[in-house]
């Protein structure tokens, strides 16, 4: 399972799913970026005269409701799609992966509690979960980061706990720990390396979930809120405009196909070069 | 292959369990948007259950017309005593419950007592804080003695929270309602619809309709579907404005933009810097531009208005000249009041259609005039929690649909806009006890010019009623001066 | 084998119970009164008072939740806050509606799923299964709420065939019900069968390498042959596995799915009576959920003890 990371980079460049995926990825974050500093129209300003316009040379994709830009929407909206989805993923990996790698170390009863705690979250729909906490505290993007970010915990926990079980009756983890290495620099210095790829293909799988789920919750008005724009939002705004301005229902949709299909390219391909199984 | 198994199974068992429908001549189906919590209206504040038993179900000793004017119901006759404190119905003969028990003057006084008791859980227990007591007079007469002369106790007896019931049936009213009216209750498919049968044997005009059925639908894209494709007949109160001109440019259709007596307001937390400054709220009138916002949130529909009167109510005058659009006197008055620089605030917004996307408009329009608002959207039990109870908030924008509540601005507790003005107060009370027309509709007026000037909340504009049915269909009311459905006369 | 199975189905009552907790726990801090939310803004505070007292709820809170915990062994989840029907009813009302669109979605994933599974596992690196996979790809990334605006766009809008969403009850006849959850069921399948599709493949593959496969293969037996008869068998124990993960999600699923057609389901009960603070039927539909969910995961464990009895020993 060691990986030599050098050969990977040349043989991730070659694999056709990463470089698509690579490719996708990075015109979408490029967008993202480019909106900080320009988009083709102010998104905060309305023209409700030039509202629900067809896609046009003007406005390449169309103007919404209140006459905005769908285009310059949709690049503004792709950075919360990608921030609430980062977020969670690191929520998910920060306390989930550590989670898992004790439990592993530790096993016994520290191990079963974690396991039950593990079938408890996953026994809760997601989304219910979600709306239950936006009840609670009222929808925004916080709220949908901590909802996307406590399933990935033991998504997390799960992959780190099955991949360290598999280690540590390997002879160079014996060897560490018959040199007298502690449980903890064990973990720290041989399993974590170990475990990484694999952590990092998840990764990439959930953070493209997480591109979902954010749509989802702001769909159903429990992500983040006006004025900032979302594309899960703009899906529930163009719901009822559906016959009368179906671009408005069309393009943020294919934004979000888009990044996601980027995103699980990249992760195939991920794991196309750093897990030997799917070789 | 489960499936099919399970769904003709289900099948099956829902036709043996519906009542075997014979071959019905007329009947009519209706869209709602809101499945009512219950059919109950005197235990719960709900529009939906009144859009269904008011005046079809339930009957009240008076009833509001179409017009909005006080019309005979159960009570053919009364007179008033000359010092305005005591009213006696004289009631209809032969009226007979939809569970076979007769109706009497002994169900009107259990009715009023039931809702005045301290028990009582009727969501507008204030219509009937005027009445001191209700006595039976004899098995048709009833005396009902008021604290003190009310100039609107006729007109309240007729809400539909004020409706008759029966001793026998009152607790089970929730489920099965038993009433008056000239449909009986059928049945109810949780979540899908609620159907209502000709009454045989009404005391009064018999119904034209044999059955109605009120179908819920609160998805717009499935409501215009369901109205094309005919599975629908009448939508008397349409969800979605922006598909209303399809329906006016069909010819099977007829499109009918009614008046409500639901006045849209911007809430501001009067008590609360720096919303106690009347130049602060001043401003934020001003700011507001009422035409890009009826025509950006209500697709055009809807009449702005200046002060908080319904536009098609005789004493109505036009005072939305008073805060007019003017970005530039907004930011004037903004500077007077010491925020030159504006401020930041929020914006609490319950879920309808029209203060959702009112809101984004109003706060971007704020904007313009340096006002920050942060857009924070709330459920409506949140509303009642944060806004309406607590008065946890800034601002937030709110219908208010029931019929005569100018009154809200005059309340004790100061209702949840903080606005405590004792000469309005003095005369909001001046006009519950005068029932003289014109010297009423002089106060009316005075009283609309006095919210028009302070501004206790920005007035934007009346909420339409937006009706759409079968050219064929007739006899639905165009307005909506109280929420209800009344298919007596739908033909 | 008993007494493994006894542990987990201890476990799983004991995941049941604490679930109740967490859903009683959380429901009790949502803001917002139920009571008030009935009566509306007019209402005086002795009528809220009065209605709270008919709900129960001026009851403490441990109270409420023992009797509400005691109701529920003897298989009565109370009555709903805001319709005051019993909860169990307006559960089983809806579960007619939920029930089959879950099943039919997931009937209509695998069959989609599993022959487009074999038939690219059959091409492998041919131009048809890279064409297949490419959209599968895409299937995977399509939200199911999206792919719903479409269907409605194309099929209700536009062609004016299927009903844009509602559900005209069973009642109004079985054409009618059916048609309704067309459209629902189609785009909660397709981006499930996307998924399923290619674990299917990926299944097959694995058990394509394997040496049996190789002997068969020696002993002259066609690939059809072998397809059928070893390796389907073989790979259909991950694809059932996934497939009983799926239900759970499926459920998830429906809960937006429900909202997107505006059917009268569990998912739409459920977020009707968050957001009409009816906390009772939350709280029951949520522990139906969460038990369905149990339930499918031991039946998953179990179906592998049976099949592996070295799970047993390991448990």
């Amino acid at each position: 399972m060691n990986i030599a990371w050098q050969t990977s980079v040349g043989k991730a460049l070659s694999n056709r799913s990463f470089f698509i995926g690579l490719i996708i990825t990075g015109a979408i974050a490029l967008a993202a970026l480019v909106s900080f500093v320009w988009t083709p129209y102010p998104v905060g300003a309305f023209d409700i005269a030039g509202k629900l316009k067809p896609p046009s040379a003007t406005h390449w994709l169309g103007t919404d409701h209140f006459g905005r830009d769908i285009l310059s929407m949709i690049m503004i909206g792709s950075r919360n799609s990608i921030a609430v989805a980062f977020i969670s993923v690191a929520i998910g990996a920060g306390i989930g992966v550590p989670l898992g790698l004790w439990g592993a170390a530790s096993g016994s009863f520290v191990d079963e509690v974690l396991v039950r705690f593990n079938d408890l979250v996953f026994a809760f729909p997601a989304l219910l979960s979600a709306v239950m906490i936006t009840a609670v505290f009222g929808p925004g993007t916080i709220n949908a980061i901590v909802a996307i970010g406590i399933f990935n915990i033991p998504v997390f926990a799960r992959v780190a706990r099955a991949a360290a079980l598999s280690l540590w009756p390997r002879e160079f983890v014996i060897a560490a720990s018959a040199v007298g290495k502690s449980t903890a620099r064990i973990t720290l210095d041989h399993i974590l390396p170990n475990v990484a790829p694999l952590l990092i293909v998840q990764g990439t799988i959930q953070f493209s979930l997480g591109i979902l789920a954010e749509a989802g919750l702001s769909y159903v008005g429990l992500g983040s809120q006006p004025p900032m724009p979302s594309w899960g939002r703009m899906l529930f705004e163009a719901q009822t405009m559906i016959s009368i301005a179906p671009h408005m229902a069309l393009f943020p949709g294919l934004a979000i196909v888009i990044t996601v299909l980027g995103l699980n390219l990249l992760g195939d391909g991920l794991r196309d070069v750093l897990d030997p199984k799917f070789e | 292959m489960k499936f099919w198994k399970l769904a003709l199974a289900s099948a099956a068992i829902a036709w043996l369990s519906s009542t075997v429908s014979l071959a019905a001549k007329t009947a009519l189906v209706l869209g709602i948007v809101l499945e009512p919590p219950h059919l109950d209206p005197t235990a719960g504040a709900a529009a939906a259950i009144d859009e269904i038993v008011y005046a079809n179900i339930f009957e009240g000793l008076t009833r509001i017309g179409p017009k909005g004017d006080v019309l005979p119901a159960l009570a053919e006759s009364w007179t008033k005593s000359d010092d305005g404190k005591v009213y006696t119905f004289k009631l209809h003969r032969d009226v007979k419950f939809h569970d076979g028990t007769s109706f009497g003057a002994d169900d009107v006084k259990f009715s009023l007592d039931r809702a005045r008791d301290g028990k009582s859980t009727n969501a507008q227990k204030g219509l009937f804080a005027a009445i001191d007591k209700v006595e039976i007079v004899d098995p048709l007469t009833v005396k009902v003695s008021l604290k003190q002369p009310s100039g609107d106790f006729l007109y309240n007896m007729g809400w539909g929270d004020a409706v008759i019931v029966a001793p026998e049936s009152a607790e089970l009213n929730k489920q099965t309602p038993i009433g008056t009216g000239p449909f009986r209750f059928d049945s109810w498919a949780k979540g899908s619809q609620i159907v209502i049968a000709k009454n045989p044997v009404y005391w009064g005009t018999p119904a034209l309709l044999d059955k109605a059925t009120f179908r819920v639908i609160p998805d717009p894209a499935a409501a215009t579907a369901a109205l094309l494709a005919g599975d629908v007949q009448a939508f008397p109160v349409f969800p979605s404005y922006e598909t209303i001109p399809q329906f006016q440019a069909d010819p099977r259709f007829k499109v009918v933009i009614g008046t409500t007596e639901g006045e849209t307001v911007l809430g501001m937390n009067n008590k609360k810097p720096p919303f106690d400054n009347l130049k602060v709220r001043q401003a934020i009138a001003h700011a507001i531009d009422r035409k890009t916002l009826i025509d950006g949130a209500m697709f055009g529909l809807g009449t702005p208005i200046g002060s908080f009167f319904p536009p098609h109510h005789p004493s109505y005058v036009d005072l939305t000249s008073e805060t007019n659009y003017d970005p530039q006197l907004a930011k004037k008055l903004l500077a007077e009041a010491g925020h030159a620089d504006g401020f930041k605030t929020t914006l609490k917004l319950p879920p309808p259609t029209y203060a959702r996307r009112g809101g984004e408009i109003i706060a971007a329009e704020l904007r313009e005039i340096g006002i920050e608002a942060e857009i924070i959207p709330v459920e409506w039990a949140q509303w009642l929690d944060q806004v309406f109870k607590n008065r946890d908030y800034d601002l937030t924008i709110v219908s208010h649909t029931e019929p005569n509540d100018l009154n809200i601005f005059a309340r004790d507790d100061d209702y949840y806009f903080n606005y405590d003005n004792l000469a309005f107060k003095e005369l909001v009370k001046q006009i519950d006890a005068v029932s003289d027309g014109s010297k009423r509709t002089e106060l009316y007026k005075q009283a609309q010019k006095v919210l028009a000037n302070d501004v206790p909340a920005a007035f934007l504009f009346q909420l339409p009623k937006t009706g759409i049915w079968d050219a064929k269909v007739e006899g639905l009311w165009e307005n909506g001066p109280i929420q209800a459905n009344d298919l007596t006369a739908v033909k | 084998m008993l007494s493994y199975f006894a542990k987990r189905t201890m476990i799983g009552i004991l995941t049941l119970l604490a679930a109740s907790i967490i859903v009683f726990a959380v429901l009790e801090v949502v803001p917002g009164d139920p009571a008030r939310l009935m009566l509306g803004m007019n209402a005086t505070d002795d009528a809220v008072r009065a209605l709270q007292e008919q709900m129960g709820l001026n009851q403490p809170l441990l109270l409420r939740y023992l009797s509400w915990l005691g109701g529920l062994l003897g298989g009565d989840l109370g009555r709903s806050y805001t319709y005051s029907v019993p909860v169990f009813d307006l559960i089983t009302e809806r579960v007619a509606v939920s029930l089959p669109l879950a099943l039919a979605s997931l009937a209509m994933s695998t069959l989609i799923a599993i022959p487009v599974g074999m038939f690219t596992a059959s091409n492998r690196g041919k131009l048809s299964d890279t064409a297949t996979m490419g959209i599968a790809q895409i299937g995977v990334a399509i939200p199911s709420f999206w792919f719903a605006l479409l269907l409605v766009y194309v099929f209700a809008v536009t062609l004016r065939l299927l009903p844009a969403g509602g559900f005209p009850g069973w009642n109004a006849g079985l054409g009618a019900g059916l048609k309704s959850l067309i459209l629902p069921s189609i785009a909660l399948a397709l981006p499930q069968a996307a998924i399923l599709a290619r674990i299917t493949r990926s299944a097959l593959l694995d058990v394509l390498g394997e040496d049996y496969i190789r002997t068969a293969r020696a002993k002259g037996l066609s690939k059809r042959q072998i397809l059928y008869r070893h390796a389907l068998r073989n790979a259909l124990i991950p694809v059932l596995t996934i497939l009983g993960l799926q239900f759970a999600f499926l459920l998830a699923g429906t809960i937006i799915i429900e909202n997107v057609f505006y059917l009268p389901g569990l998912g739409r009960l459920v977020f009707q009576a968050i957001t009409q603070r009816d906390l009772i039927v939350v709280e029951g539909v949520v522990m139906l959920l969460v038990a369905t969910v149990i339930i499918v995961n031991l039946l998953v464990d179990l179906s592998y003890a049976i099949v592996d009895p070295r799970l047993r020993s390991q448990q």
